[in-house]
């Protein structure tokens, strides 16, 4: 039991932390209803993406600065692909954009085992390519998106007899939890989610325990590249087009983490933390715009809050280690 | 069975030896093949006028990767510099309009000092991971500027003529932005090289139990270092808008990735307790040809960003091969 | 030779840039045999483990596992050969529990909780994080996992070094029962008595090279210390330190006082005096509060309770750094706690000098030359590669963690098990230091793993047993079993069996 809380208080506090804030909205615009919280899932999608893209890679030891640059190499190209193309295009585009980063991910991975060089060098120096491969495909935002793509976000999942339930169940979240449920359990529960962890934690002890490091590394970008696709095809179904400049998902996806709870050094936490640590993130701006709060002072008031959590969150992990 | 006579060493492995125990020679010969092929490229391009506006923009590049190249060696990073040395130029610029020059710079300078104490304490005392700290704070610098020029919109800007001229003029065809340079990397060097604290930014970054075995107080130095880098990172700001002579809310920050770049192509480890600020001064260099080659082959801009991080990625393996030696 | 051997290694080479770690290897192990692997430090006997289980590639050499070349290109490779290592450093990862350590090498779980309880650990909880699990008890997991899947072939690295008596006793009956069932175990140590209690065979290796394989018989170290060292030297077995030898408390004020010091749960209630001019021993069994007690007197951690007096002025230290000042200077069992790997020699002696604030300006090169010079020289420290640290063996980096405190002039050094792990002729070197600074009027705090060391150093030893202090003897009376009696917490005087090291001191008594 003390384990269990040991290892979850944590996410457990988040969930809390969550809630709260969802009260505090409640307070601070009382018409805040189940139509506000669906776009405040739509507007959490892509980053959730970003998130556990980089959570798999932060568990595995590693870091991934080209998050943000591969969902919007895949956005631009998802985008452009459906532009002027039919309706049952999409249904090619979809698995062919995550394929894509799949792949990209992948060479990632490969390139950080070959070269040897330092991860956060190896994905500043794939930040600027797949920024350029992004350019090239789409000069300027634009592009398009099947119908039926966009309507798998929008509005709510219908179960008939619980209307007040399902109307707080926004397809976005539903879609979500699926795409992260169907990668990350299996992998969790398999010896591949194992050997990801073990790396992590000591590459040395990892590789002497029989784990192939080189191989399960570049799984493990591999799947940051799959999620980060995800992450694109979702900003795409969001706007409706596809934005050659990346937003500020890199900044976003490493504060989640680290307020989720996975250590930056690896081989700790797991993905619930760092995804209701990005939708906490997100709330707190809802909160300051429905405050009518400057949108600049927003971001200081954003910034601030991200670096004091998370200068907290240090100082319980060195008082801990005390 | 035979006993392995003890071999001659072969040549390859002698020459991978020589540039290991001189990292520098590399990165010089890189830098040379460049200009050799811009010059092949365009001929005649290679001048004294050409060679004055490269060092021109590659000083502020290579101040900023000095910040990096210390911050480095602790293991950390400081992803700050290019809003603190935005900020610096912007304030200065627009507070010049009512005060004395030496006083606005004064003003400028004031915010790099809290940023850079805010990143220490929060890297040193709090122990966040500086990639994020520095991240969050510029991110705050950001908004805080965004805010102030709200405040100032109305008064305008300007730049005193003497940071003009130190930015972008010429004496005798030499930049005169070397006057500031060459001071500030003969003291990084010195300092990382002959001071207690430059051997202490080594020893923390190589091993931080054992310099607290020896004594060392983590906070103090760690706190100490973002300052300097951040001092550093606003004098650059400075002269920066002395080069570019447009004040605005972004003007440092493509400056960043580069600084990074340039101080790991020098050789100096990202995760700390080696390299130095010479081979710093080469990758800045470096990087500010490559640019150059990219804008003459009319690149667009989507392939010189593929280009540059390809060669980035190059160029640092290659490094690594030549240092590794295994 | 009509057994085949299982393991046949021959010409095994292995260089790391311009350091040839291993020149010319050879090891042939037979089927139930338990195999030592000797050599000074930096002999390549680590290196020459890490190659037969595939933990490095060798540049050179032939391995024939059963009589069939075999290609083992990893860990993976060399489990499936039935080749397990177990190496100095524990190989369980961090973060994981220990059943998720298990799943991840496909060791069953029964065998290994069955093997767990017979190495002498009845309580294991195996889901426990591997991180919260002390040092001593990991490398015993190491063990018991590797056993758990029964190889043909066991390689302990240095198994014994880092355990308690109690678990290295168990971990030395287990590795015996091997043999006898017709498994082969190389077994690394520095420890004669292990060796000859367990061993049949010996290969030597020295600076890379196998110089020789010889039975192991009685009066046979001689011949293998010759092998290792190359040359014949003198067997250094130290007569006990006379009463008269030992220093006389001139100052009436000890330099060190420690009064009811206590740490969490680890130390409760320790007091002692350490004066100027001995060399004063600890001696405990593994987790007893040494290390508490250490790095309390270092400043590394703070005491929940109790007082420590510098020549008789109470002080509170909050940081390494408070403990320097006065004079402090500790001296931690692992190297690598305490050195700049990739720096210089020269970098790390001079470390300490820079630390203080008004210390952060320029450095006067040439004084700071000199007394790393004089301190390099003090210690016969070979420069060969003084330019990174890590290319120095381990007995030369450990000299170098003493020299820095040598070079800063403290008065007193807390130096904890120096010389685990390291060869004969640097430990020699070291107690002769140690016996140096106290003639200078130095005080030294001298825990160690290997109470043999005991009576060659110190003037007195402080038994440390579950926190507390429970014997204090004058050096005369420090004999071995004497010491591990008191370590065990037994009175003075009582003749209790406490282990294999006591069988073989105090023969009358021995086992039926």
């Amino acid at each position: 039991m003390t384990r269990l809380v040991r290892r979850q208080g944590w996410v457990a506090g988040l969930l809390v932390l969550f809630v709260v804030l969802l009260v505090i909205t409640r307070l601070i615009q009382p018409g805040y209803g189940s139509g506000d919280f669906g776009s405040l899932v739509r507007a959490v999608l892509p980053y959730a993406f970003a998130v556990a893209a980089q959570t798999i890679v932060v568990i595995a030891g590693g870091i991934d600065l080209s998050v943000g640059a591969m969902m919007a190499l895949t956005s631009v190209t998802a985008a452009s692909m459906m532009d002027g193309a039919s309706e049952e295009y999409a249904l090619f585009v979809v698995p062919f954009v995550l394929a894509m980063g799949l792949v990209l991910g992948a060479v990632n991975g490969m390139l950080i085992v070959v070269t040897r060089v330092p991860d956060i060098v190896v994905t500043l120096a794939t930040l600027f390519v797949l920024q350029g491969a992004a350019l090239l495909v789409l000069g300027a935002p634009g592009g398009a998106v099947a119908e039926w793509l966009r309507a798998t976000i929008v509005g709510t999942v219908s179960i008939p007899g619980l209307p007040e339930i399902s109307a707080w169940i926004p397809k976005a979240l539903v879609l979500l939890v699926v795409c992260l449920c169907v990668i990350w359990i299996p992998l969790k529960r398999s010896k591949l989610g194992l050997s990801i962890y073990a790396i992590g934690s000591s590459e040395l002890a990892a590789f002497r325990s029989g784990v192939p490091v080189a191989r399960t590394k570049i799984i493990a970008y591999a799947l940051s590249g799959l999620f980060a696709a995800m992450g694109g095809l979702a900003l795409t179904m969001s706007t409706g087009i596809g934005a050659p400049i990346p937003g500020p998902y890199l900044l976003a996806s490493v504060a989640a983490v680290v307020l989720g709870g996975v250590a930056l050094g690896g081989g700790k936490g797991g993905l619930l933390g760092p995804i209701v640590a990005v939708f906490v993130l997100r709330l707190v701006r809802t909160d300051l715009t429905l405050l009518a709060i400057d949108p600049n002072v927003t971001a200081i008031i954003e910034g601030a809050i991200m670096v004091a959590v998370v200068m907290f969150g240090a100082f319980i992990t060195m008082r801990g280690r005390q | 069975m035979s006993t392995t006579a003890i071999q001659p060493v072969p040549f390859g492995r002698r020459l991978k030896r020589f540039m290991a125990d001189r990292p520098l020679i590399p990165l010089i010969i890189l830098l040379v093949i460049l200009v050799v092929v811009l010059q092949i490229l365009r001929p005649g391009i290679v001048n004294e006028r050409w060679l004055a506006n490269t060092v021109k923009f590659a000083i502020p590049l290579a101040i900023l990767a000095g910040c990096q190249t210390m911050t480095m060696l602790t293991g950390g990073i400081d992803l700050s510099v290019g809003t603190v040395a935005t900020m610096s130029a912007f304030i200065m610029a627009t507070q010049v309009v009512n005060h004395d020059p030496a006083v606005a710079i004064l003003i400028a300078l004031v915010p790099a000092v809290l940023i850079g104490l805010v990143n220490g304490i929060g890297v040193g005392v709090f122990r966040v991971h500086p990639l994020i700290m520095t991240l969050g704070t510029s991110l705050i610098g950001t908004g805080c500027l965004q805010v102030y020029q709200r405040t100032v919109i109305a008064s305008g800007a300007k730049i005193p003529p003497f940071l003009a001229w130190l930015g972008t003029g010429l004496t005798y065809g030499v930049p005169n932005a070397l006057l500031l340079f060459v001071p500030i990397a003969v003291l990084i060097v010195f300092t990382l090289n002959r001071t207690g604290f430059g051997r202490l930014l080594y020893a923390v970054g190589d091993n931080e139990g054992a310099a607290r075995l020896s004594g060392v107080r983590y906070w103090q130095v760690i706190s100490a270092l973002y300052v300097i880098s951040s001092v550093l990172a606003g004098i650059t700001g400075l002269l920066y808008i002395g080069l570019i002579k447009a004040p605005s809310l972004s003007l440092a920050e493509p400056l960043v990735l580069p600084s990074v770049a340039a101080a790991v192509i020098g050789g100096t480890s990202i995760f700390g307790g080696r390299g130095g600020y010479t081979g710093t001064i080469i990758g800045a260099l470096i990087l500010t040809v490559l640019t150059t080659l990219l804008t003459i082959l009319h690149m667009p801009e989507g392939a010189r960003r593929i280009l540059f991080g390809l060669i980035v990625l190059f160029v640092t393996a290659a490094y690594l091969r030549i240092i590794e030696d295994r | 030779m009509t057994t085949n051997p299982l393991l046949d290694a021959t010409g095994v080479v292995k260089t790391y840039g311009a350091v040839v770690a291993l020149r010319n290897a050879s090891l042939s192990v037979l089927p139930g045999e338990v195999h030592a692997l000797m050599g000074a430090n930096g002999a390549g006997k680590s290196t020459l483990v890490k190659i037969l289980t595939g933990a490095i590639r060798a540049d050179a050499g032939h391995i024939l596992i059963r009589g069939e070349t075999r290609d083992v290109r990893s860990p993976a490779d060399a489990r499936r050969a039935g080749l397990l290592p177990v190496y100095q450093e524990p190989s369980l990862i961090p973060d994981l529990d220990v059943a998720s350590n298990l799943r991840l090498t496909d060791t069953p779980v029964e065998p290994f909780r069955a093997w767990v309880r017979e190495l002498g650990i009845p309580d294991l909880d195996i889901r426990d994080t591997a991180r919260d699990i002390p040092l001593a008890v990991l490398r015993v997991l190491d063990l018991a996992r590797a056993l758990a899947v029964e190889p043909d072939v066991l390689l302990l690295d240095e198994m014994t070094a880092a355990l308690p008596a109690n678990l290295a006793e168990k971990v030395l009956e287990v590795v015996r029962r091997q043999g006898d069932s017709g498994r082969s175990v190389i077994f690394i140590s520095h420890r004669f008595v292990e060796i000859s209690a367990l061993c049949d065979r010996a290969t030597v290796l020295r600076d890379g090279e196998t110089v020789g394989v010889v039975d192991i018989e009685p009066g046979v170290e001689e011949r293998i210390v010759e092998m290792m060292l190359g040359a014949k030297i003198e067997k250094t077995r130290v007569a006990a330190r006379q009463a008269s030898q030992v220093a006389s408390p001139g100052d009436s004020r000890p330099r060190l006082g420690v009064a009811n010091l206590r740490v969490g749960s680890k130390l409760n209630d320790v007091s002692f005096d350490l004066v100027n001019g001995e060399v004063a021993g600890v001696v405990a069994l593994e987790g007893q509060g040494q290390d508490e007690l250490f790095a309390a007197l270092a400043g590394s951690i703070r005491p929940s309770g109790g007082t420590i007096e510098v020549d008789g002025k109470p002080v509170k230290f909050a940081h390494p750094a408070d403990a320097i000042r006065a004079g402090i200077a500790y001296v931690p069992g692992d190297r690598t706690e305490a050195l700049t790997m990739q720096r210089s020699v020269r970098e790390n002696i001079a470390l300490p000098f820079s630390a203080a604030l008004r210390n952060w300006g320029p450095i006067s090169m040439a004084q700071e030359r000199s007394r790393v010079v004089s301190a390099i020289e003090r210690l016969q420290i070979d420069t060969r590669a003084q330019r990174e640290v890590q290319r120095l063996s381990g007995g030369n980096q450990q000299k170098v963690t003493i020299a820095r405190w040598i070079a800063a002039e403290a008065q007193t050094i807390l130096c904890f098990d120096p010389t685990r792990g390291i060869d004969v002729g640097t430990k020699q070197e070291i107690y002769k230091l140690l016996r140096e600074l106290a003639d200078q009027g130095k005080s030294v705090l001298f825990y160690t793993s290997e109470l043999e060391e005991v009576q060659r150093v110190c003037d007195r030893v402080i038994v440390i047993f579950g926190g507390r202090v429970v014997d204090v003897f004058p050096v005369e009376l420090a004999d071995e079993p004497a010491l591990m009696r008191a370590a065990y917490g037994l009175p003075r005087g009582a003749k209790v069996d406490v282990g294999i090291l006591a069988d073989i001191h105090s023969s009358p008594v021995a086992k039926p």
